[in-house]
This record gives structure tokens, sequence and C-alpha cells, in this order.
């Protein structure tokens, strides 16, 4: 049992302050390249999008833009790696792992090579700008690529860890940036590791397993249904692969089930991972949340997240939902 | 409710309205396109011109309204859409899925506000639907929706993929022994994507002669000039030793775009390389990269709407 010895944090998080993490992502970029010139970054026509502009001013000769070619730029940054460099791939979620997909398993995983892929933008965030530009299918596709870590910071202290942690992997991971606004739910003395879950609330009576910007949703879900008398763990399953199983089973054993939320959909990632351990191992309630087989309307990503039901009320709902099922 | 107990019907991307032709703009636009096709010289050019000006001035407003465009793309391309739409093009937009119906396809898709402009000119829709665009549950989306939006043939916003689909429009009609055309327009920059050198020698292998691909080529992508991001010239060259027959002209010269988007006199695809300025008819954002997508404050809307009053 390796989750218990990591911090609870008290508190909720503050709705009011909230982060691009990309521009985490960016700085700890550029720290890791003062540290190591074997670090490059690698994009697609992204620099703006990937708030590179100021590590292709420090660093001019270690940025590297294929152009609007991401099968190129998969295929080059294992060019790289195999040259010996440390290249950090980056470029909207959606288009590196679905139009990569296969670079992605060939020309990285498959052939072992130090390539850290870098999703900006994922989930819904580019919400009006309709499914073609949503990634919900990348933690699904990515999670089917064998030995390949997928890595899911829920906010800029994660999101720098992250990039600390891909750096001197020596192989290949696929790292979520989020780019909708998320507040503050670690803290620097989180252990952030492989297989790895980390308890934000301690709770008896229900377990919400959440990533990304759903772990604040999830943490505010836990203080409502405390006012309800339900005690509910939240953990922030930040590595989607390999998953916590430690965690998850203790949730299925110690709980009354498990609720997991993800800004994705239900076909195949966070929900499913944990899912297929729980069915395996200790079966229990489950719901997960997540988009339902649907391309979303056309709308923000704030209200598209309302539309799925990705809110706290829809947490506390799937919440209550599971301890009433156990109970009956 | 879950996906094991969900209707097979149910589907949250259904809107709750549907577009439908605008009969009398529709009209109107089948009678223009016929006078346009027995005019030429400078009345036409007046006439297109004329169009062009609305639609840019709608894509401006439209622009405004969603807080959100690309609009220097959009501007770029107007003519190039305006001139398949209002010349050479054979479409019914009573009627958008009529089978022997010409094609056309806009693979640089984040320019769905030109597009959208211009259909609506043409009465696919009504107009007032524009002040709609990227409103929640709209069905024009950021991105075209052939499922949403008369008119639209295939979804694009990835680039690199319109292309290949209007290859295979062409196809299709030879294989048919149908006889329209499918018009293509890409970016510059969407040209470094590799699907579409790959549609481009599947079209030289089977000589569709029928289809016609434009590039956009304002020199501009997202973040820098094209040439400085990826090298693409001599791109006229390059489409050339792919076995299109190749036009390079002035991609804001209605009469040109007339002359170039006219058959093939060698039996391959025609690719035109259409020479076009980012942002063209507005001062201030004209050949200007931040103005990939920006939205302009009422102020710009009001100086851009005085230039575009001619
Ligand atoms: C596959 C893919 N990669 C990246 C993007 C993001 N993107 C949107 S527009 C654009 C630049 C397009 O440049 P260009 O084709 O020259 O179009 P234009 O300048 O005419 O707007 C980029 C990189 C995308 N839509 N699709």
């Amino acid at each position: 049992m390796t989750v218990t010895d990591t911090p609870v944090q008290v508190g909720s998080p503050d709705p009011a302050a909230t982060f691009d993490c990309r521009q985490d992502f960016a700085q700890e970029l550029a720290a890791l390249a003062r540290e190591d010139d074997r670090v490059v970054a690698v994009c697609n026509d992204s620099v703006g999008s990937s708030n590179l502009t100021a590590f292709r001013e420090e660093f001019p000769d270690r940025l590297v833009n294929v152009g609007i070619a991401e099968q190129d730029l998969v295929g080059v940054g294992a060019g790289l790696a195999n040259a010996g460099l440390i290249p950090f791939v980056c470029a909207a979620a959606p288009f590196l792992t679905g139009r990569a997909t296969e670079q992605i398993k060939a020309d990285v995983a498959y052939s072992q090579r130090h390539v850290v892929l870098c999703g900006q933008s994922p989930g819904m965030a580019y919400g009006e700008l309709g499914p073609t530009h949503h990634s919900i299918e990348d933690l699904s596709w990515m999670r089917a690529v064998a030995g390949l870590p997928v890595v899911v910071p829920a906010d800029p202290q994660q999101t720098r860890a992250a990039v600390r942690w891909a750096a001197q992997l020596g192989r290949g991971s696929y790292l979520r940036i989020p780019r909708f606004k998320v507040p503050v739910v670690s803290q620097e003395s989180d252990v952030f590791a492989p297989g790895r879950a980390v308890v934000v609330r301690e709770g008896h009576d229900v377990t919400l397993v959440a990533v990304g910007s759903m772990v604040s949703r999830a943490v505010w879900a836990a203080d409502a249904l405390a006012a309800d008398g339900i005690s509910a763990r939240v953990l922030n399953m930040a590595f989607v692969e390999p998953l916590d199983r430690d965690a998850v089973l203790a949730a299925a054993r110690e709980t009354a089930g498990i609720v997991t939320v993800e800004e994705a959909t239900v076909s195949g990632g966070l929900g499913a991972a944990v899912a297929s351990v729980v069915a395996q191992e200790h079966p229990c309630p489950m719901r997960i949340l997540g988009v339902e087989n649907a391309f979303a309307p056309t709308g923000s990503a704030s209200f598209l997240l309302d539309h799925f039901g990705l809110t706290t009320e829809g947490v506390v709902a799937a919440a209550q939902d599971v301890v009433g099922r156990a109970r009956s | 409710m879950s996906s094991l107990t969900a209707p097979l019907t149910e589907d949250v991307s259904a809107e709750p309205r549907a577009l439908a032709a605008d009969a009398g703009a529709a009209a109107a636009y089948l009678e223009a396109v016929a006078r346009h096709r027995t005019l030429g010289g400078e009345e036409l050019a007046r006439a297109l011109g004329r169009v062009a000006t609305g639609v840019r001035r709608d894509v401006i407003t439209t622009i405004q309204g969603a807080g959100l465009g690309h609009v220097g793309g959009d501007l770029s391309v107007t003519d190039i859409l305006v001139t398949a739409y209002w010349h050479t093009l054979t479409l019914d937009p009573t009627r958008p899925d009529l089978p022997g119906r010409d094609r056309f396809v806009l693979s640089k898709g984040h320019c769905a506000a030109a597009l959208y402009s211009t259909l609506a000119s043409a009465g696919f829709f009504p107009r007032a639907e524009l002040a709609t665009f990227a409103q929640p549950m709209s069905p024009l989306n950021g991105h075209p929706n052939r499922v949403k939006v008369p008119g639209v043939e295939t979804n694009t916003g990835p680039l690199g993929h319109g292309f290949p689909v209007a290859t295979g429009c062409a196809l299709g009609a030879k294989l048919l022994g149908e006889d329209y055309r499918t018009i293509v327009v890409l970016g510059d920059g969407e040209m470094q994507e590799g699907s579409n050198w790959e549609a481009a020698m599947t079209a030289a292998h089977y000589e569709l002669h029928d289809l016609t691909a434009v590039v956009d080529r304002n020199r501009l992508q997202q973040g820098a000039r094209t040439e400085d991001t990826k090298t693409l010239e001599p791109l006229h060259d390059k489409w050339t030793s792919f076995g299109w027959e190749t036009r390079r002209i002035d991609g804001h010269d209605h009469l040109a775009l007339v002359e170039a988007m006219g058959p093939s006199t060698t039996g391959k695809p025609v690719a035109i390389v259409a020479d076009t300025v980012k942002g063209k008819g507005v001062s201030f954002m004209e050949d200007r990269v931040e103005w990939h997508h920006k939205v302009p404050t009422d102020e710009q809307v009001v100086a851009a709407l005085e230039e575009l009053s001619a």
C-alpha cells in the first residue's frame, strides 16, 4: 500500500485563482534546457499556442518548427532522440495524438525512443472550434500504445513535475498539458511517480478518481457531499498509465464504490482503466463520468463541460448514486 | 444515462434546429450566376467585386459577434470563394445534395467564417444565421460541418483533410461517368501536410482533369511566414512535377480567377497557385501574422467596414 503515505491536502481549491498550465510547462522546459543542452523543443507552427516564444528567444537553435506536419513532427522527434537529444514534441493534443498515432506507436514506443510527447490544450479546451479540435480520444488512444506512460497533470505544480519526470525517463511518454484554467489542487510535497495516485482528500464512504481539469471539481464535490454526511475520498490519478492499482483496490475495498471523472470520452480512458482493475480484482459499484459516444455541440469549453455533466453537481449526483446502490 | 441504455438515435450533437435554404436569396443567386456567365471584362469584375465586399463585411461582423475567428485567412480566400460560388460552380442552394452538383471543399477549414458568409450570400441558409457563429448550440461551428450546414461537402478543420476527400469526389465522378467539377481550396501553410502530397499524386495518377486545387498563397501561416517556417517555393514547380497543369495568378483578380478555374487543357488536374494577401481589404490587417486569429475591437470593426464600403 503506497497511497496513504502521501500528504493529504486540506482546504478547497480556490476557484478564483486559476492557471493556464502551458505557461508552467514552457517555463519548466526552459529551466531544463538551461541545465541540459540535450533538451530541444519540436513544434508544428505552434510556437505561440505552445507558449514557446520565450524558449525560442533563449534557445533559437534548439527549437525546431517542422511546420504544419504532425506525422513528420513525431518522426523527426524520434530521429532527434536517436541522435542523443531529448525532444519535447509539442502540438495541439488532437492533432499530435490523432494524426501521428502510428508514429507514436512505431517510432517512439515500439522503438523505445526518449521522446516527450506534449499534447497541448486537451479535452474540450478549444470549445467553439468543435470536435475536430477537441482532444477527448487522446487518453484512450495513448493508453492503447504499449509502454507509453500517459500523464495528466492537474495544475501548474504537477505540470512542472511531469516535465521534469519525463525528461529523465529514458523513454517516451505522453503529457497532457491543460489550457482550460485550473486552480491549484496539489502541493509540492506530493509524490509524483508512475503508478502513484495522490490522495487529495481522505474519505471512507465513496471514492472520486479524477484527472486534469476535473480534480478540482471532484474536491468541490467532496465538500458538497460532506455537507450531506457523505465522506468522499478524492484521488488525483495523474498517471492514467501506469495506473495506481493499489489505490484503486483500496478504494474498492474500503469505500462503497468509485466515481471516475475525466474531460475525455468514456471509451477507453481513465474510467475504463479503473473499471478494468475493479472488475477483475474487486467488483464494486462504479460510475464513469466523461463524454459518452457523442461529438460535442457548438459552445465554449465551460459550456461543454456543463453540457456533458462534468460539473461539481454531476460528480455529487454520481457519488450519491454509487453510495445509494451500495446501501440497497 | 449509460451508453448501454441510450437509444442509438440519441445524439447530443443533434441541434435544436436545422438550417435550410433562404429561397429568395437562392433564386437571386441563381439568376446572378447565370448573368455572370454571360458577362465578361469589367462588368463581371465589378459584379464579383461587389459580392466579395459584402462577404468581407459579413466576415468582419460575424467574427466580431462570435469573439473568435481566423480573420486573416478569411479575407485572403474571399475572392477565391466568391469567384467559385458566383461564377464557376453549378449548385442549387435549395437542393444542396443534388447528385450531379459541383463539389466545393474548403480544406483550410479554419476559414469557416468566409465560407459561411459566402454560403449565406448564395442563399444556402439565411444570412441572419451568421450572427449565431460559434454561439452555444449553433449549427455554425468554428469549423465547417457537413451534418449541420447545407452546402458543406465534408468536415474540415484539421489541416490536410479536405484535399484527399476532394480527390475522392473527383475520382467518384470519373468512376460513375459523371461530369461534375470538384474545386478544393488549400492554405499554403497547409501544403506542409504530407496527406496533401499523397492526394496530389493520386489525382495526377488517375488524371482527374475535373479536379481543381487552389492554393491560397498568402505567404503567412499561424505563427510566421511560410518561407520562414518551412519553405514551400518553388510551389508552382512542385505541382507541375507532381503531374498537374499549373497556373499562377493574382488571387484577388476575379477575372484571372475565372479564367484559371476554367477547364483543364491538358487532361491533367489543375493546380492554381493564387497569390493573395492575408487580411486583404483591411489595411491594418494586411500581411500581418497577428491577424491569423484575432478579433477586431469595436473601433477596428468600424474602420474595417469603412474600408469595405466601396
Ligand atoms: C493538422 C492541424 N495542425 C495544426 C492546426 C492549427 N492551425 C490552424 S490554422 C493554421 C495555419 C494555417 O496556415 P495556412 O494553411 O497558410 O492558412 P491561412 O494562412 O490561409 O489562414 C494552423 C497551424 C490545424 N488546424 N490542423
